[in-house]
């Protein structure tokens, strides 16, 4: 991982037409990602993960969503101003993607190693004996058996699993710069998911891709991701390193989300749960979108909308309680444990150099 | 496969019994005695009788039914009451025009609705949709003999660019441009029907083909649009489309017998209307059972077509 950007995201705002009005799906996103590495967007449904990415690759449907600010800077271009044909030539080339339902993102009527052989002819000019054959090659990379039979096997024939390899392996044809996941695994059994999962990670080191990889399980998130972006009502309300974010949260969302995912090292009784549900977007509230449901709710809050304030220089979180001004609260248990569990983990690494940069997550 | 034709062709005919002895029933049960129609309104009992007797029609139904079919099975269907010539040369020389008229109606409407179809899928809301789709309602609704005698009227009266009707001129040679001259107003007619209901079940089928999944993969793979359309798009709508191609066939034999009569085409539709009005039995049965006959190989053929298109349809 260097420190090269190969994407910023800039100010991002999109809204859907509907018949009731303009619902702001996303409401001012900004990120970036470097190569190499893997950003993980957390949050629940309708938080504008899924949106802000697909905006991304340009696939939002055209008739009823509206890009209303923003640039995403890919190579020195504007993806969300260049022509059609341009955007064609990035797609499946230079940003692939990976969608939750491998059951039927695949064209039934075709065969699985033609699928897999389509971006290849389109962007590397190879022909269909040379574009079969790498297909075939790719096939084994992500571990589909007997490629050289099932290459013209159609989708029906294969198992949820295998499908999802196979569009792994059409994500992968032209070694794509960025790689987009969106909840690649949610649709599949855990022990497949484990799999794919593993993959995910090996494919990515190998080839030095950067991803990002969308999810709502922080599990998967843990074990993925060197960055996380906890995204609520349209929002990146906090950005930081996997161990900032696992173990010094510093958002109330984050910690209602962290404490509300079992672990297996304390016999719980009850779930933490976060009270409430997201607002409208139809109408976005004033002040901070999560106050409402928010315990540690300052007055401000319902007023006036946080600013992004800086833990460290890789770590940022949108809310009043960063302020030097704002009253210290004591977040739940469980994120005060996780917390000390993290200064210990920090003196350790201080103590062997070795260990840095290494992501320790807990799996859920 | 193969074993799946065969036993498609097998069951089909106990099928075909069970039609002809339905159709042979009713044909019978049909007000009017035929002998009567080939006799003078002043024909002595006697004379009705030696006509029934002529005609084979003194026997007992069911005998009458048995009679018929031992000759049908070699493909002899008797001769027609009204002509006295044989039943399958006259059927022959009708179905030929008949399937010339609905043939080119099937294909001019196919070539016409599914690019239609496609363009007010892609363009959903738009006003080039509201068009196709208001007008495709207006093709389904209005009555043939309605837009046949205002066309009629219009191109052929008073302005003369077509005839009225028939297949060919009065001592014409019979050739290509004479018959075509012929066709374009019958095949405009019978159009309207086929391209606005296959317009529709394009559109819609698209519309749903574009909501799919794998239509988002080939997006996301930067595939050309053209590309994303005939490639992933086509095959997948092909499915519902072909059931209505199957649904349409069997009306190349049967399928004009209105338009028939407007353009006095001298197809099997009018055939039919005659034998009606005559109690030419034989004639009707024929033409039943040639239509029977049609109908289950067009569906034989939807089903053979299914498995080509649709590798997840297997038949064993």
């Amino acid at each position: 991982m260097d420190n090269t950007n190969v994407l910023e995201v800039k100010d991002l705002a999109i809204s859907f037409k509907t018949f009731e009005g303009k619902v702001q799906a996303v409401r001012g996103v900004n990120f970036e990602l470097k190569k190499g590495e893997t950003l993980a967007i957390v949050g629940e449904s309708g938080s504008g993960k899924s949106v802000s990415t697909k905006a991304v690759n340009r696939l939002l449907p055209e008739k009823n969503s509206i890009i209303e600010s923003g640039q995403i800077l890919f190579e020195d271009k504007d993806l969300l101003t260049i022509s059609d044909k341009e955007m064609q030539k990035i797609r499946g080339n230079d940003i692939a993607m990976i969608f939750q339902d491998p059951m039927t993102s695949l064209n039934p009527t075709m065969q699985v190693g033609r699928q897999i052989a389509e971006p290849m002819m389109k962007h590397q000019g190879l022909t269909k004996e040379e574009s079969t054959q790498k297909a075939i090659e790719l096939m084994k990379l992500v571990g589909i058996k007997n490629p050289q039979q099932t290459h013209k096997h159609y989708p029906h024939q294969f198992s949820g699993g295998m499908r999802q390899r196979g569009m792994i392996a059409i994500s992968l044809a032209c070694e794509p710069k960025i790689l987009i996941a969106d909840e690649p695994t949610t649709a599949l059994d855990v022990t497949i998911q484990a799999q794919i999962l593993n993959l995910m990670n090996d494919l990515k080191k190998d080839l030095d891709t950067s991803i990002i990889f969308i999810t709502h399980d922080l599990g998967v998130v843990a074990q993925m991701a060197d960055r996380v972006a906890v995204m609520y009502a349209g929002q990146i309300v906090e950005i930081g390193t996997a161990d900032e974010i696992f173990y010094n949260p510093m958002h109330p969302y984050t910690w209602g989300l962290l404490a509300s995912m079992p672990t297996l090292d304390i016999h719980q009784t009850d779930l933490y749960n976060i009270p409430g549900s997201p607002p409208n977007l139809l109408h976005p509230p004033e002040g901070d979108a999560f106050a409402p449901r928010n315990e540690f709710a300052l007055a401000i809050d319902f007023e006036k909308e946080p600013e992004m304030f800086k833990v460290t220089d890789t770590h940022y979180a949108k809310t009043w309680l960063l302020h030097p001004e704002a009253p210290s609260v004591t977040p739940p248990a469980e994120v005060v444990r996780r917390k000390q569990k993290y200064e210990r983990l920090y003196a350790e690494k201080k103590n062997e150099r070795h260990v840095g940069g290494e992501v320790v997550g807990s799996r859920g | 496969m193969q074993k799946f034709i065969l036993k498609r062709l097998l069951t089909a005919i106990p099928v075909l019994l069970m039609i002809s002895i339905a159709a042979y029933m009713m044909v019978n049960l049909t007000p009017g005695n035929p002998a009567e129609l080939f006799v003078t309104p002043d024909a002595t009992p006697e004379q009705i009788a030696a006509t029934e007797r002529a005609l084979g029609l003194d026997q007992p139904v069911p005998i009458q039914y048995v009679r018929w079919l031992g000759r049908a099975l070699t493909l002899d269907f008797g001769n027609s009451f009204s002509t006295r010539y044989p039943v399958l040369p006259i059927l022959v020389s009708r179905l030929v025009p008949t399937v010339v008229l609905m043939g080119s109606t099937l294909l001019f409407s196919y070539i016409v609705a599914i690019p239609l179809g496609i363009i007010s899928a892609r363009k959903q809301g738009s006003w080039v949709d509201n068009l196709l789709t208001s007008g495709s309602f207006i093709g389904v609704s209005i009555p043939n003999f309605f837009l046949g005698l205002g066309l009629i009227y219009i191109f052929a009266v008073r302005l003369g660019w077509f005839p009225t009707g028939g297949m060919t001129e009065l001592g014409g040679d019979g050739g290509f441009f004479e018959v075509l001259r012929h066709l374009v107003l019958p095949v405009v007619v019978l159009s309207a029907f086929y391209i606005a209901n296959m317009a529709r079940y394009m559109r819609s089928t698209m519309i749903q083909v574009y909501g799919e999944n794998y239509m988002r993969t080939a997006t996301a793979k930067g595939l050309a649009t053209k590309t994303i359309l005939t490639k992933h798009g086509l095959r997948n709508a092909m499915i519902p489309v072909i059931t209505i191609i199957g649904t349409d066939l069997p009306r190349l034999v049967g399928g004009a017998i209105v338009t028939e009569q407007i353009f006095q085409w001298p197809g099997l539709g009018r055939l039919t209307i005659t034998a009606i009005q005559q109690r030419d039995y034989p004639i009707l049965m024929a033409v039943t059972m040639l239509s029977a006959v049609v109908v289950l190989v067009a569906n034989l053929l939807v089903d053979i077509t299914y498995a080509v298109v649709d590798p997840r349809i297997k038949y064993n």
